[in-house]
């Protein structure tokens, strides 16, 4: 396929949901109602620390228009002793999570839901549950969290046999750093904080669940993933698998943030109880205070050079907020950071802190900004003490096929090399700069991954096809996959339809995450696609009567493979299609898999920034990211993918944090003064791409949707440093914070 | 749950009639980009809503006989825009109005709703401060005219007694080589909120600055009318040393909290150098008018 001259696949051919979303037709899982549908809210903690004494639900329960109330007692138990993961969840912490259980561990944690006829009444009746709390002190910063006297949020979690707020922690070591460090002529060691971040999706969490009298449910919702929220809520309910139908709405983003389920059990036990249809939509606040977002951070990162500039030791410890629930990406921080880079000494740490705030939810490559932000700029530091261009310091550097990762592997065909050597000779490299302007270069790698995916192609009576595959898009995979099946067939990408099935009309699907969804998927088409050849030319041979080996599949039709065959008219799909009945029966073929082969994404950034030197402003003024992008199969959206990462890092680094007030509560839980970027705020961001195909998938497939935020972090530090001679160490760089570094410099740190 | 009662007279007297009657009950709509979105999340439950679009008085631009102009309280930002010669008498004004939210908001939002919500960050009142806009407010027990500056008393406080309403703003003639201007300090470039907003109106003549007004937002629980910045400029060629004194005396008036829209520091500092710039473009303003 990678050799081929291709129709669709490289084509940004229209997507199969535009005219339902800009007709605003698409169904959301909030557009979702029922009849004797019924309005869940959800009570939720003022404290941010507290032991539950005791819980009187007696007077919610009988307000009129309450049908129902659910707490922890309705929600399964998984005692705290004995590990349940699923996926990259432990169901310990989701009960708790979704529904406090012997203490509330941060403002906002649900401690109780209703069931009124209506929204208001839900809402009214929560207030009349009576709580009764013992308040604990509270602590919300890693800094805090850590110290010995710290209030402990789990007495049961133990680090170094005490109880402590670390509840984990990940190693990767190569070779020796201790000897690598003794080599070196230059050593740069500095200390970085990051802040937690939300993934920002437009669209609230929302579902709609319906459990009918005979306990068949059904599950309308907002996920990245309907066997993820299938899986979770029967766990968290006590149901079969095969009694709930989860069924994926149209999402309004999710970044990662939606690959927890929050509201769908819940929903669940309220139906049940009710025997209604139950609805629940969170509202903004809900969203900011108890959902997402990923973890801040606070990490040292050490790196030693000998004087000809050879890194030979790097070492980094990244302390990563998991929220009040243990399970931070620290495997993303710790184990991206160096893999982009040919370092022999290398030696890397997680450390998983909770702490009273919401628990983290993964965001577009888990940890993986975090931990770039501090290596990239050490990396910077490195490059101008040694005096070598920091690009030339990361080319000379640059992982290749065949360099050993410190978090495992050893790298087949990769190319980071590619993305390097393209920003060296891009024209922006060179552009002159201004007055109070700077240029900042960083690079990054995020894993990618395979997994379980299904799919299932079908030819339609008339001949056209209909494609169904088990993962919410949330990046474009429909159009990519009508891409690619269409490229299979031969026929217009027009005559595919791409469906996204439920739990009980596809195979079970893993969820859309880790830049995994076209990788897996288009392999399972790829799959089912060759079966529905065969397939095809088995029939044309029927209508021959010639032997299937003597037919081939071109350009949408079977043709008798060569003149030995014999004289035949092409069979268009429409034609065998016509006759499917007469020669075997219907046509379409599936396949599950487990997908391998995913390998590594690269990028390298560069940015530039000009200051306001009078109000501490940092405007980014040209911004261009050089990615790796396996094969575009559809550009429009790969690009659209790498702009997206670049501006999510772009708020990441200048703008956006969340402000605790003296209580504990979130301060500015909404988009007013969360600030995110608006479109204004950014240049066009331009985006390079560079196709290294995947030689272990059919189509060159590598996952494109994260690796686009991890370097931008960085990118935009260094070029804030170049245009101020500052560094800045903790983000955001929001004006205050350079305004004040500005007039006393030490206030960068 | 109560009803909302929705009422949309087409008379001042009606509006006023309607409004008084209920009492601490009922809200006065104009573009309601405040009060839908205070509604909305339970900070305001009203039994009533006049709703005041279709009263004459209030939604119409007039250019008095001496070149004043009267604005109704809930003429929205975009109607403004589009009258032939109040932007070019009152560009700062029409700016701050047009600063607020987005275009969809615009087309809603008023100078009246800006300055009755009673936000010290609001962006068109400072720079009808600057302005000098003389507000009128009817009530059950007649009309009365204030400067514009007392007319906010602290967050969310008015002057308005019970069943009062903002009726318009009149805004004096002006002088030849006059013009204004204002600029707000937001840490994005829209849908944002003023940290600091600065307006400035001046007259020139032959250079030297003869008439001058500061208004300044978001640094104290009202809009501030700095009195020492526009004497410092008042006299000058605007030259450094004037702009650097009336920064300071913007700086010193300011009153500020800390809080998640910025540090006591950041907004005391960037009081002086927004009055600058802002002195800067109004002057340019002017030698141009
Ligand atoms: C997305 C968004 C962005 C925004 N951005 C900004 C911004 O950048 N800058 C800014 O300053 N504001 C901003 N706002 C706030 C708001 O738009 C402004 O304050 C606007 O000027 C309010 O005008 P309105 O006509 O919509 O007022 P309304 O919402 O109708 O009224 C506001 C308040 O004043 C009262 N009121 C209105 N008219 C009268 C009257 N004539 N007499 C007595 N009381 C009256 C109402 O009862 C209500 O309490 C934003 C709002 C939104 C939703």
């Amino acid at each position: 396929m990678n050799e081929m001259s291709n129709k669709w696949i490289g084509q940004s051919t229209i997507r199969p949901d535009g005219a339902e979303k800009v007709t605003g037709r698409a169904e959301f899982a909030a557009d979702t109602n029922m009849p004797g549908m019924i309005w869940g809210s959800v009570l939720r903690s003022p404290h941010a620390h507290a032991r539950i004494v005791s819980i009187d639900t007696s007077k919610a329960e009988a307000h009129p228009g309450v049908k129902a109330v659910v707490t922890a007692q309705d929600i399964v138990d998984f005692p705290v002793d004995t590990p349940v993961p699923l996926g990259i969840q432990d169901m310990r912490w989701m009960c708790r999570n979704i529904m406090a259980r012997e203490k509330v561990l941060f403002h906002g944690h649900p401690l109780a839901a209703v069931a009124a006829t209506s929204e208001a009444i839900a809402a009214e009746a929560c207030k009349l549950i009576e709580m009764e709390y013992e308040v604990l002190p509270w602590v919300i910063e890693i800094e805090d969290a850590i110290k010995p006297d710290a209030p402990i949020l789990h007495e049961y979690l133990e680090h170094d046999g005490k109880p402590s707020n670390i509840t984990g922690t990940l190693e990767h070591k190569l070779g020796d750093v201790e000897e690598g460090f003794a080599q070196a002529d230059v050593i740069i060691e500095r200390s970085f904080t990051t802040r937690p971040v939300h993934q920002g999706y437009i669209e609230p969490h929302a579902c709609l669940v319906s459990v009918a009298a005979d306990g068949k449910t059904t599950i309308w919702s907002s996920s990245q993933g309907q066997f993820m929220v299938r899986a979770m809520t029967a766990m968290l309910t006590d149901m079969p698998q095969s009694d709930i139908r989860a069924i994926p709405a149209e999402i309004g983003g999710g970044f990662g943030g939606k690959t927890i389920v929050y509201l769908e059990p819940v929903a669940t036990m309220l139906s049940k109880k009710s025997g209604r249809p139950v609805k629940m939509v969170m509202s903004r606040e809900d969203v900011m205070r108890a959902s997402g977002p990923t973890s801040g951070s606070m990490s040292t990162v050490k790196i030693g050079a000998t004087k000809d500039g050879q890194i030979v030791a790097a070492e980094g410890t990244f302390y990563l907020q998991a929220g009040a629930l243990p399970g931070s990406p620290i495997r993303g921080a710790a184990g991206c950071g160096f893999a982009p880079y040919n370092i022999p000494n290398v030696h890397s740490v997680g450390i998983d802190v909770v702490s009273n705030r919401s628990k983290v939810a993964a965001y577009r490559a888990p940890g993986a900004p975090i931990g770039a932000f501090a290596v990239e700029s050490v990396l910077d530091e490195v490059a101008e003490a040694l005096n070598i261009d920091p690009l030339e310091l990361r080319l000379r550097h640059a992982a290749r096929e065949g360099t050993k990762a410190a978090h495992g592997p050893t790298y087949p065909l990769i190319g980071f090399v590619e993305t390097i050597e393209a920003a060296i000779e891009h024209p922006h490299y060179k552009a002159p700069l201004g007055k109070h302007q700077g240029r900042g270069v960083a690079s990054g790698f995020w894993f990618n991954a395979g997994g379980e995916s299904s799919a299932q192609v079908n030819i339609t009576e008339d001949g056209n096809v209909v494609v169904t595959t088990g993962h919410p898009d949330i990046g474009g995979s429909r159009a990519a996959i009508a891409n690619v099946a269409a490229e299979l067939l031969g026929i217009d990408y027009r005559r595919v339809s791409v469906l996204i099935g439920d739990t009980a009309t596809v195979g079970y699907s893993n969820l859309t995450g880790g830049s995994r969804v076209l990788f897996a998927s288009a392999m399972a088409v790829t799959d089912s696609a060759g079966q529905v050849i065969t397939t095809l030319c088995e029939r044309a041979a029927k209508i021959w009567d010639i032997d299937p080996d003597a037919v081939t599949w071109e350009d949408g039709e079977a043709r008798p493979a060569g003149d030995n065959a014999g004289q035949f008219e092409p069979l268009s799909l429409a034609d065998i299609a016509a006759q499917a009945t007469q020669t075997g029966g219907p046509i379409g073929h599936g396949a599950q898999l487990n997908t391998t082969g995913a390998q590594g994404g690269f990028a390298t950034h560069i940015c530039d920034v000009e200051v306001d030197m009078d109000l501490g402003i940092v405007k980014v003024l040209r911004y261009t990211s050089f990615q790796d992008v396996g094969r575009a199969v559809h550009p429009a959206y790969v690009e659209g993918q790498m702009q997206g990462g670049v501006a999510q890092g772009i708020g990441w680094a200048l703008n956006e944090e969340y402000i605790f007030d003296k209580d504990g509560h979130v301060d500015n839980p909404g988009f007013l003064d969360y600030r995110m970027p608006v479109c204004s705020d950014l240049p066009m961001l331009d985006a390079v791409m560079i196709e290294v195909p995947n030689p272990a998938h059919p189509q060159g497939v590598r996952g494109v949707g994260e690796v686009p935020l991890v370097p931008a972090l960085a990118a935009i530090a260094n070029a804030v440093h170049n245009a101020l001679g500052l560094r800045f160490s903790s983000l955001p760089m929001s004006p205050p914070k350079v305004l004040a570094a500005l007039e006393m410099p030490e206030a960068a740190e | 749950m109560t009803d909302i009662q929705y009422v949309a007279p087409n008379t001042l007297d009606e509006a006023v009639g309607a409004f008084a009657a209920a009492g601490d009950d009922a809200r006065v709509l104009a573009g309601g980009t405040d009060l839908l979105v205070q509604m909305r999340s339970g900070m305001v439950e009203p039994g009533l809503i006049v709703d005041i679009k279709q009263v004459a008085e209030l939604t119409s631009v007039e250019e008095t006989a001496d070149g004043g102009f009267i604005v109704g309280a809930a003429v929205s930002g975009a109607v403004l825009e589009e009258h032939p010669r109040f932007g070019q008498v009152w560009p700062g004004v029409l700016e701050a109005l047009n600063l607020i939210g987005s275009t969809q908001v615009q087309g809603r939002a008023s100078a009246g709703g800006n300055l009755c919500n009673g936000s010290p960050a609001a962006d068109s009142v400072p720079a009808m401060y600057a302005a000098g806009a003389i507000v009128t407010v009817q009530g059950p027990n007649g009309s009365r005219q204030m400067p514009v500056e007392e007319f906010p008393v602290g967050p969310g406080k008015t002057n308005l007694a019970p069943g009062e309403m903002l009726v318009s703003f009149t805004l004096p003639p002006r002088p030849p080589a006059s013009s204004d201007a204002y600029l707000r300090m937001i840490p994005r470039t829209e849908m944002d909120i003023a940290v600091v907003g600065v307006g400035v109106s001046l007259t020139l003549e032959d250079g030297v600055c003869t008439a001058a007004r500061v208004g300044l937002g978001a640094v104290a629980p009202t809009v501030l009318l700095v009195d020492a910045a526009a004497e410092a400029l008042i006299g000058s060629t605007l030259d450094d040393a004037a702009l650097d004194a009336a920064a300071a005396a913007c700086s010193a008036a300011c009153n500020p909290i800390d809080d998640k829209r910025g540090t006591i520091a950041y907004r005391t500092k960037v009081a002086g150098v927004l009055l600058k710039r802002t002195a800067t473009i109004a002057a340019d303003r002017a030698k141009g008018a």
